[in-house]
């Protein structure tokens, strides 16, 4: 909580550079939102194709956000609590999303799950075809957005310790029991506001999608892509659905930092 | 069913074995870093030992000896551990806290919330069963714990020093609540107080560095403390040397006089100890005229207010142990003294305990 009285500490030119770094960041959202064409706001973001993309990407959005809790759940307990060798390793490379760039990651799938892929070729002669389809959206999202709820939730088991779970083992709690009923509960905030940043993670995502899906209208065309070839054509259309984006993004985070009350460190998208 | 352990671990410096009678509860008392924790980690299958055995009749919690290398988990133990703060899951309300076990163990909602209820009863904290833990004061969230772990139907209850985090007014209540639920039931209290093990228990371990330094029933302990530990909960200074006809000799030469314990035969030449209370003790200036017994020089290493009086800490050179003696201030501001001062420690030898260690 911020109190107005009492000493703060920091010098007047602290203020200054700060309020640079804050215009760095609304500025271009102004001059966007100035942009607008506002007559044909409505009918620009209610377009086949708009819709089509919008509708696209929090379908894919919400099916890799839990993907990520699945994954990253077990993922995040195994980092905090567990104690084995390549630890360490495991984290470094659960991480590497975060840094590196998502056209990267997108190369890498393809060549993991394309048709030519370590895996696409096993799963082709099984009649899967995973690359250029709507999976392949959701699995991209999955790649980049999943060290956001791995961060966010190990960071919350280690600050909630695990002395609570110590006591509730002696209770004769097993440790499935343990984990649903305290562990989870405990590290729940942690969770949500993971989960929010990896759905607003997977909602901007463009690099992956479309080296390893593709752009194809209503399969793998999300909204980024979708924005990103009006801009081409149609530069009214293009301004109206980022700002739909905005403000999806923006309702998204503003939830999770509102509803959130322990705060867990927040990793940067690069 | 009997409770017994044997139980080494090198990291922590760590080798103990005890048993437990059933019904019995014991202290454990002990300096910090003693090892006190770490034996109820052990116990609770929190830690695991290097080598050693534990059963709690013929329920085998662990064995490390030998082939067959058993461990078992914390959650098949029925060892409930209530740690110095309550920790109870803050998502939950009391009553669920305390059902917590009983679900854990299988118990239907309703059967839970049930047996939860007569544990708050138990502990006087019905009327908190709705609140959230952080809507509890210290003391009431720490008796809420004890119903927590009582109604878990521990075979075996481990408090790590329950009222540690308590402040003073707290404290008593769950102390009386403490001795009421813990009357026949097998359990081990590691305690700093006095208080704690003669209210609750039925015997005491002081353990040192580790180790058992000295057991017994808790009278006898700290009535007739054999270490140095014991000795100070008991508020008694403690000589160490061999027994002689009057009193006991120490290691370098000094005779103390005192009195035999009258339950006790003295068999002279047998290691044994002199204990005395700080009251007994008189603080002369330069050598003392007459001839009393048990006078020797000391050096003042510290004043403190103790009661109404002071207590004089001193270092008996040769001894190389403090001892401490109780004054009047008006007697301490007389002699005037002050920490290095050489004064001579005169004690009362009809006051002086002796018996073998």
């Amino acid at each position: 909580m911020k109190t107005a009285t009492g000493y703060q500490g920091i010098p007047r030119w602290i203020f200054a550079v700060a309020a640079v770094g804050g215009l760095l960041v609304v500025l271009p959202l102004l001059a966007m939102v100035a942009k607008v064409n506002w007559p044909q706001f409505i009918p620009l973001i209610t377009s086949d194709s708009s819709l089509a993309a919008l509708g696209l990407s929090l379908r894919t959005s919400a099916a890799s956000t839990v993907l990520c809790v699945v994954l990253g759940v077990p993922l995040a307990l195994v980092l905090a609590r567990g104690d084995f060798p390549g630890q360490r390793l495991l984290r470094s490379f659960v991480l590497l999303p975060l840094v590196l760039p998502p056209v990267v990651g997108g190369i890498a799938l393809l060549y993991t799950f394309g048709r030519q892929g370590l895996l696409g070729k096993s799963l082709e002669v099984a009649g899967i075809q995973i690359a250029f389809s709507t999976t392949a959206v959701v699995l991209a999202q999955t790649f980049v957005a999943l060290p956001f709820l791995v961060v966010s939730l190990e960071g919350a088991l280690r600050s909630a310790g695990n002395r609570y779970e110590a006591v509730a083992a002696t209770l004769g709690a097993r440790p499935t029991t343990v984990l649903r009923r305290v562990t989870l509960p405990l590290v729940l905030p942690g969770l949500a506001s993971g989960a929010v940043l990896s759905f607003a993670r997977s909602l901007g995502e463009f690099g992956a999608t479309l080296t390893f899906a593709g752009s194809l209208e209503g399969v793998t065309r999300t909204l980024p892509l979708e924005i990103y070839l009006q801009r081409e054509t149609d530069a009214d259309a293009a301004v109206a659905l980022s700002l739909v984006l905005v403000a999806v993004a923006g309702a998204v985070v503003g939830l999770s930092y509102g509803a959130r009350r322990s705060s867990a460190p927040v990793a940067v998208q690069p | 069913m009997s409770f017994e352990l044997q139980a080494s671990l090198r990291a922590r410096n760590f080798d103990m074995s005890l048993s437990l009678r059933d019904g019995e509860t014991v202290a454990i008392l002990g300096p910090n870093g003693a090892g006190k924790s770490t034996l109820l980690g052990v116990v609770a299958g929190l830690l695991r030992p290097d080598s050693g055995a534990a059963r709690i009749g013929d329920k085998e919690l662990f064995n490390l000896d030998g082939g067959s290398h058993h461990w078992s988990p914390p959650h098949q133990r029925g060892t409930a551990l209530l740690a110095q703060e309550a920790l109870l899951f803050p998502h939950l309300n009391a009553l669920d806290n305390v059902a917590f076990g009983p679900r854990s163990a299988g118990a239907s909602t309703a059967a839970a919330r049930e047996a939860a209820r007569h544990w708050l009863t138990e502990v006087d904290a019905l009327p908190l069963a709705h609140r959230k833990p952080a809507q509890l004061s210290g003391g009431q969230a720490q008796r809420i714990a004890v119903a927590r772990a009582l109604a878990a139907e521990p075979a075996l209850l481990l408090l790590d020093e329950p009222m540690a985090a308590l402040d003073i007014h707290a404290a008593p209540l769950l102390r009386r609540v403490l001795k009421r639920v813990l009357k026949d039931r097998k359990a081990i209290i590691v305690t700093h107080d006095v208080l704690d093990a003669y209210m609750l228990a039925d015997r005491v371990i002081v353990v040192e560095q580790g180790c058992i330094a000295e057991e017994g029933p808790t009278r006898q302990v700290l009535e007739r403390p054999r270490s140095q530990f014991a000795a100070g909960l008991a508020g008694l200074n403690l000589v160490s040397g061999i027994i002689t006809k009057d009193g006991i000799t120490t290691p370098d030469g000094r005779v103390f006089a005192g009195q035999h314990d009258p339950d006790w035969s003295p068999v002279p030449g047998q290691a044994g100890v002199a204990a005395f209370p700080p009251s007994s003790v008189s603080v002369f200036l330069g050598d003392v005229h007459g001839s009393p017994r048990n006078a020797f020089p000391v050096t003042v290493t510290d004043l403190e207010p103790h009661g109404d009086q002071i207590r004089v800490r001193a270092c008996a050179g040769a001894l190389a142990q403090a001892l401490s003696a109780d004054i009047t201030p008006a007697a301490s501001a007389d002699l005037g003294l002050v920490p290095g001062m050489d004064v001579r420690f005169v004690v009362k030898s009809a006051l002086v305990s002796v018996y073998p260690a």
